[in-house]
């Protein structure tokens, strides 16, 4: 219940507040989402596993963004910058769908 | 690193599942055919289950639930995550941070322009079509400068015509006796009481003042002396431009005025003739600084003269 608030908050805080995203941080802010959301999705699997564990969420959410964000920001660097985010968000995007499959399953049953 | 733990107790579960999930998704229709393998599932859990023992004892009581009432248990536990506990806030506190980001990257991508979402060939048919615009315009700037620099230089050129026109004009107005001048000059006075002056002297004393650079003539101040000035006997008197003159006759002449003053005093001139026996009148030469010319002389149209083509021009 708390963490539907959260989200509903956060929604709220980002329309409202609208910050302004600094420039150098532009390029590595969809990748982040998705990250971030391939460990939410994580998570909530490990929770319907049984095995969740917050601290374990916290660290794989933070690594997942930072090491996201790293390589696209290695990827720019290399001239590959392109590449290398569209390879992190197809890897990030096969991670969620299993994530869904299992999630499914244990809701579903199918 | 730390949570290569948690991966691993996840990712074994990935390999069965993902096989699960491959078929049933393919072939969705076979149901009978896709529970065989949820039955197997129990059997593939407990292993990994005892593998990711050490950090969540949990697993163990799922795993073997799942073969009777799974769906039970996953609802369960989705109910039981209503209750607010520590992990509760912590995932509340991830979640508005992804939905806030998420958000705002939205926003960020919907006030993008068009162009860095477009494909590189558009982006590049952009550019072309940039590009032909850009050397189109170009050329038409190029162009409309040359015509404006024609266009100035020959209203230089016209503007540079009418001038030198102009001061021609002035030039020969002078000479030709339409335009009033002024300037240094003489004033020539002859009395001739006993009126013995004839054309001749009158005719001389006007060479001899254009031998000496005069410029403009008037006599009397009523006749401007020009090119066809005549000069006819008329006892007593001159008849000059057709014009009767009697004595005292003066003659107004613009010039370097000693030059003119010479012109009239030097023996043997204008002045001996006049003041000698032949006709035994008085002259009197004063240089002025200023001598004003307005007697004009009427141009007639010519007749028979036409000006002809010049070489030169």
């Amino acid at each position: 219940m708390i963490a539907v608030l959260g989200l509903v908050i956060g929604v709220v805080i980002g329309l409202l507040v609208a910050p302004d995203v600094p420039e150098w941080a532009q390029p590595y802010l969809p990748i982040a989402v998705v990250a971030a959301l391939d460990a939410v999705f994580g998570a909530l699997r490990a929770f319907l596993d049984g095995i969740f564990d917050d601290k374990v969420f916290v660290v794989s959410f933070i690594s997942n963004v930072l090491i996201a964000a790293l390589i696209v920001y290695l990827g720019d660097q290399l001239g590959v910058g392109s590449q290398l985010s569209t390879g992190v968000v197809v890897v990030l995007g096969i991670r969620i769908f299993t994530n869904m499959a299992a999630i499914r399953r244990h809701i579903f049953r199918a | 690193m730390s949570d290569e733990k948690p991966d691993k107790a996840a990712t074994p579960v990935d390999p069965p599942e993902p096989v699960e999930a491959a078929q049933p998704d393919a072939s969705q229709a076979e149901a009978p055919q896709v529970e065989p393998p949820q039955v197997e599932e129990p059997q593939a859990e407990p292993p990994q289950a005892e593998a990711a023992q050490p950090e969540a004892p949990q697993p163990e009581s799922p795993t073997p639930m799942p073969k009777q009432r799974t769906p039970n248990l996953a609802l369960r536990r989705l109910k039981a995550g209503f209750k607010p506990s520590r992990g509760q806030a912590i995932v509340a506190v991830v979640l508005a941070l992804v939905a806030c980001v998420a958000v705002v990257q939205v926003r960020v991508n919907r006030a993008d322009d068009g162009y860095q979402n477009a494909r590189r060939e558009d982006l590049i048919a952009i550019l072309d079509g940039l590009g032909q615009n850009t050397r189109r315009l170009e050329s038409e700037i190029t162009e409309l400068e040359e015509r404006k620099n024609s266009l100035s230089s020959s209203a230089d050129k016209a503007q540079t015509a009418r001038q030198q026109a102009e001061a021609q004009v002035r030039t020969l107005g002078i000479l030709a006796g339409t335009l009033p001048a002024q300037g240094p000059g003489v004033r020539i006075t002859l009395n001739d009481p006993e009126g013995k002056m004839t054309s001749g002297n009158l005719l001389d004393a006007i060479e001899e003042l254009r031998d000496a650079g005069a410029e403009a003539i008037q006599i009397n101040g009523s006749v401007r002396v020009v090119a066809s000035t005549d000069f006819v006997d008329a006892n007593p008197g001159i008849r000059v431009d057709g014009q009767k003159m009697t004595s005292p006759y003066v003659i107004e002449a613009i010039g370097e005025s000693h030059n003119l003053a010479e012109a009239a005093n030097f023996p043997g001139g204008l002045v001996s003739e006049v003041t000698g026996p032949q006709v035994g009148g008085t002259a009197e030469v004063n240089e002025l600084g200023t001598v004003s010319i307005t007697a004009l002389h009427a141009p007639e149209e010519h007749r028979y003269a036409r000006p002809a083509p010049s070489p030169t021009k």
